[in-house]
């Protein structure tokens, strides 16, 4: 058994957390409002209309407010893979390395080069010249979240690559198939589209706040149809999404989609909880103790959600910890067996190395190249680092209440957005003050809704970096954890002293409003 | 993809030096662009009045993403196509690396955020951080590209994992002065913060429109291009009569006399490079400095040179079967581009990713064209609705 300094690797754990939830905290709203402002920009070029010009750069210098503590609290993530998990860089680096690459080459450059088209070049270019830049600064800023996504689906679910004993690591096979990933296309949907939400909520939210205070009431009204269209056709669209991603979940990870619905014991016509209160930690093992405080089920629900049919057998965390036969479900103790045999033959392969037997070495080898020993030992080497199975049991509460929070935030902004319509159309919304609020209010519960998804996408799949083959304790750098305290502390002043001083910036420019903004 | 085969029957000796090229290109290029980093250091000297230092820092904030994203991409590159140098350098000189990355954080707010009213942390400290950032980048940068030569404290387990052996992480690299290779490491490092207030100086010539900015940036070209240059000729005449770390076929790493001097004979076209690049960047400086006419066009020849001379630098670091990255504490944990870089079907399919590397050059050049027809005045500070 290797040693593992668990003060190391929960630092180096909260780090990656706060610095990826912080800038998790900027970027939704950049995905989202850059294609919201080149709408806007579009309307104003075919109208011709100069108050929409107005609108169009009062909320480009909201974003722009917003982009550079994007941009900032980016680059620290990108290292960070070097920095405090340089064991996670090498073992795969050949094929998470590239899709990072690829986003600096195809999407930072892009971004960062129409971006000063659209704030600098008002005056300079022509007005399709410029139009065109806006759009391009929207698709940049996606496709940067394309490649990112890319490398986390396949971490969520690893495809398209193959170990190589010589040099420890996973090698490409498949560009291809990392890149269609379905686990990937799902991700990268879901982000998108919920990242939408949020710009949305942004959106209505502040003007909303301007109809409260009876100012640019055009601005207002012209934003919150805008918004609120866009708002409501990708609520839809993340509904679906999400759907696609816990069916996916429910085939790749379904350690993860058990802990999401508080699943211990599976069932057939398993019914999806829609909300409840989790007691505390009940053991797998015992039957006896209920799980729940209450609950609110639909039945047969959680078995269509996972595989499409009301009748299917959705597995719980005790059917996967010890295994159901009935149901062809391996048991971890089985896969903890197999990973310890699948780390021999590397261990043994090494030591051939070392004493140049060419003869173990060739042998060896070959075992690597085998099918039957890859799917049915290599494909669980990650297990023979653990002893005990209910250490490879992720957090139950906390992946159950962001995903449920998660999903019942979603149907409530699919509601406003429709409600916001219907008064908007009926010319009413301006005496709505209960609504108005309401959607003021809002605001920070995209944010909130947005942060749980990550919360149950990462801290749902631990103890594992890459399902089933790295577990997060070997993944980390070789490195004293004191360093690693004290950067903590410095990005948590940091990063927090810049969100200050942005929230600050930007609640003075809404106050300022769309005439004189900009300075 | 099936029928062409651009670069799959490339031999990965090949494709690691291709790529290793990229990387050298990438680093050449990010050595150029810390001329917004030495401008930052320059704003209060350069410009005297409110409306002066707003040209500088206007000048230079259109500017500084295009850095900050070829670090990031110089970065990712290095992941990508050497993933073990990527692990061992970025893991192991923990602290040098977070210092550096502490302080792009900073900088990437400050332009946007410095004017805006209710900025919380005020102007003041805004503009604190660029000029931290302006001094520290182009220093621990330098000082880490010079360990390419002078090698770092670590070793790599057969499982390819890497330790650092030593528990200043990066520091004692600049830090301790009982070492010979230290002044090495810091007349880089200092060099190249000399330079790039001098690229900063030239780009100021180039793109405002101010006879007083004009007069006070030329008045301080040599103040800043002398340091420079004596500080890189230590450097270069040090590493040219220097050990250097050569490994054979079979891969292994050995200590070889005048390794970098013999690169350059053996190299003759880096050696150009070099000549050329160090020629173009002297020449830049000496005419902006002297003919009055030409002020504005000094970054031309001295920004190219400047690429020349640093990507001829990492290649004589890496090619030639040379160690790039050589460890001072066991000599065949070295890394060498064979040793540390990704599988042949990566290199092969970021090569594909690589040919769009022009349409991206194309565009950015394209799209600055349209906006520098112009160049920055006073009065444009005054009426421009987004400035910093
Ligand atoms: C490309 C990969 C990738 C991407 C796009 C993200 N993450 Fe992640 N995340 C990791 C790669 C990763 C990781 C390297 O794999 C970590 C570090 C340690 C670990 O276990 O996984 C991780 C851990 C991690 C943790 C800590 C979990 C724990 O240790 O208990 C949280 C909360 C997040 N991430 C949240 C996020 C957020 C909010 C993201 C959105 C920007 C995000 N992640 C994107
Ligand atoms: C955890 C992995 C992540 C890493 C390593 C990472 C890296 C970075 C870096 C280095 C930057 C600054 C780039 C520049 O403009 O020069 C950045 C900004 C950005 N990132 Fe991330 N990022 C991560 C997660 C994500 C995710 C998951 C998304 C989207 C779904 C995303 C979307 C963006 C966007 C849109 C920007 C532009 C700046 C802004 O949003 O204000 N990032 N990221
Ligand atoms: C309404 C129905 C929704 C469903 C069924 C749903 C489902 C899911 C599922 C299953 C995941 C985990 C995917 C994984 O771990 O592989 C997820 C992740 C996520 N969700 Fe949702 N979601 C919904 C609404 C929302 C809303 C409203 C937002 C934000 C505004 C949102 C934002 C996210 C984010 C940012 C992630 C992490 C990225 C990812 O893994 O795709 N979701 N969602």
């Amino acid at each position: 058994m290797e040693q593992f300094d668990f003060t190391l690797i929960d630092w180096s754990r909260a780090q990656f957390a706060l610095t990826a939830l912080y800038h998790w905290l900027f970027v939704p709203l950049t995905l989202g409002i850059t294609f919201i402002i080149a709408i806007m920009e579009t309307i104003y070029v075919k109208t011709g209309n100069p108050e929409w010009k107005k609108i169009t750069k009062f909320w480009m210098t909201l974003f722009g407010i917003n982009f550079a503590i994007g941009v900032a609290t980016g680059i620290i993530l990108e290292f960070e893979f070097g920095t405090n998990w340089s064991n996670y860089s090498w073992f795969v680096g050949d094929i998470f390395g590239a899709p990072l690459a690829i986003e600096g080459i195809m999407a930072f450059f892009m971004e960062s080069t129409f971006i000063a088209i659209m704030f600098f070049g008002w005056n300079k270019v022509s007005k399709g010249f410029h139009l065109t830049a806006t759009w391009l600064t929207a698709i940049g800023s996606n496709l940067s979240a394309l490649w990112i996504l890319v490398a986390n689906g396949w971490m969520q679910h690893p495809v398209g690559m193959t170990f190589n004993p010589d040099t420890a690591r996973m090698e490409m096979m498949n560009f291809w198939e990392v890149l269609f990933n379905p686990n990937a296309i799902n991700k990268f949907l879901h982000t998108i589209y919920s990242s939408y939400i949020v710009a949305a909520v942004f959106v209505v939210g502040i003007s909303a706040w301007y109809l409260l205070k009876n100012r640019e009431i055009a601005l207002a009204k012209k934003s919150i149809l805008v918004a609120s269209l866009f708002g409501l056709i990708f609520s839809i669209l993340t509904v679906g999404t999400g759907d696609e991603s816990a069916r996916e979940m429910a085939n790749s990870q379904p350690m993860k989609f058990a802990a999401m619905e508080g699943l211990y014991y599976g069932t057939d016509h398993a019914p999806l909880i829609a909300a409840g209160v989790l007691k505390d930690d009940p053991i797998p093992e015992n039957k006896d103790k209920k799980d729940f405080f209450f609950e609110i089920e639909i039945p047969s629900a959680l078995s269509y959600m996972a595989f499409l049919d009301g009748d299917a057998f959705v597995p719980g965390i005790h059917d996967l910890v010890h295994g159901n036969e009935e149901q062809g479900i391996m048991s971890y103790y089985n896969k903890i067996e197999r990973g310890k045999i699948a780390k021999q033959a590397l261990t043994d392969f090494k030591i051939a190395k070392k004493e140049n037997n060419q003869l173990a070495i060739e042998k060896l080898s070959a075992k690597f190249n085998d099918k039957e020993f890859l799917d049915n030992y290599f494909a669980y080497f990650g297990y023979s680092y653990f002893e005990d199975p209910h250490d490879i049991i992720p957090s139950v509460p906390f992946s159950f209440y962001s995903f449920h929070i998660m999903v019942m935030l979603g149907g409530h902004f699919l509601i406003l957005f429709t409600v916001l319509l219907i008064f908007l159309y009926k010319e009413k919304l301006h005496q709505m003050r209960w609504l108005l609020w309401l959607t003021l209010w809002t605001m920070p519960l995209a944010y909130v809704a947005s942060e749980s998804g990550w919360i149950i996408a990462e801290m749902g799949r631990q103890p594992w970096v890459i399902q089933d083959l790295m577990p997060t304790m070997t993944a980390v750098s070789n490195i004293d954890s004191n360093s690693v305290i004290i950067t903590f502390a410095l990005f948590f002043i940091t990063f927090t002293a810049l969100l200050i001083a942005e929230i600050k910036i930007m609640l003075k420019q809404i106050h300022i409003g769309p005439n004189d903004g900009g300075h | 993809m099936e029928d062409i085969k651009m670069f799959e029957n490339l031999a990965l000796i090949t494709l690691q030096h291709y790529w290793y090229a990229i990387n050298a290109l990438l680093g050449a290029l990010l050595v150029f662009l810390l001329f917004v980093q030495g401008g930052q250091t320059l704003i209060t000297r350069i410009g005297k009045s409110e409306v002066e230092k707003s040209m500088l820092i206007n000048s230079l904030g259109r500017k500084w993403e295009f850095t900050f994203t070829t670090l990031v991409t110089f970065g990712g590159a290095f992941f990508a196509s050497f993933p073990l140098f990527y692990s061992t350098s970025f893991g192991g000189a923990y602290w040098v690396w977070m210092i550096i990355l502490f302080a792009f954080i900073v900088q990437a707010v400050s332009y946007e955020y410095r004017s805006k009213p209710n900025n919380f942390l005020g102007k003041k400290v805004f503009d604190g951080f660029l000029f931290a950032n302006g001094l520290i980048a182009p220093i621990f940068l330098g000082t880490a590209v010079a360990t390419f030569f002078t090698g770092s404290p670590f070793h790599i387990n057969d499982l390819n994992q890497s330790f650092w052996d030593s528990p200043f992480r990066g520091l004692e690299l600049a830090l301790a002065l009982n070492h010979y290779s230290t002044y090495i490491n810091l007349s880089l490092g200092l060099g190249v913060f000399f330079l790039s207030r001098t690229l900063a100086l030239l780009y100021f010539m180039n793109s405002i429109e101010d006879a007083t900015i004009l007069r006070r940036s030329r008045e301080s070209l040599l103040k800043n291009a002398i340091p420079f240059v004596i500080l890189f000729l230590f450097f270069l005449i040090n590493i040219l009569v220097r050990d250097g770390y050569a490994v054979n076929e079979q891969r292994v790493v050995s200590i070889e006399s005048f390794k970098y001097f013999n690169n350059l004979i053996q190299m003759p076209v880096v050696f150009m490079m070099l000549v050329v690049g160090v020629f173009m960047v002297l020449f830049g400086i000496l005419r902006a400095y002297l003919k009055h006419e030409y002020s504005g066009k000094g970054i031309w020849p001295t920004g190219i040179g400047t690429v020349l001379t640093v990507f001829s630098l990492f290649l004589m670091a890496g090619f030639n079967h040379t160690a790039y990255y050589p460890s001072t504490t066991d000599i065949q944990s070295s890394l060498t581009i064979y040793n540390s870089s990704s599988s042949h079907y990566t290199l092969t399919a970021m090569s594909y990713v690589s040919l769009m590397v022009p349409f991206v050059i194309a565009y950015i050049w394209y799209a600055w064209k349209a906006m520098n027809k112009k160049k920055i005045d006073a009065e444009e500070i005054e009426n421009e609705h987004h400035i910093y």
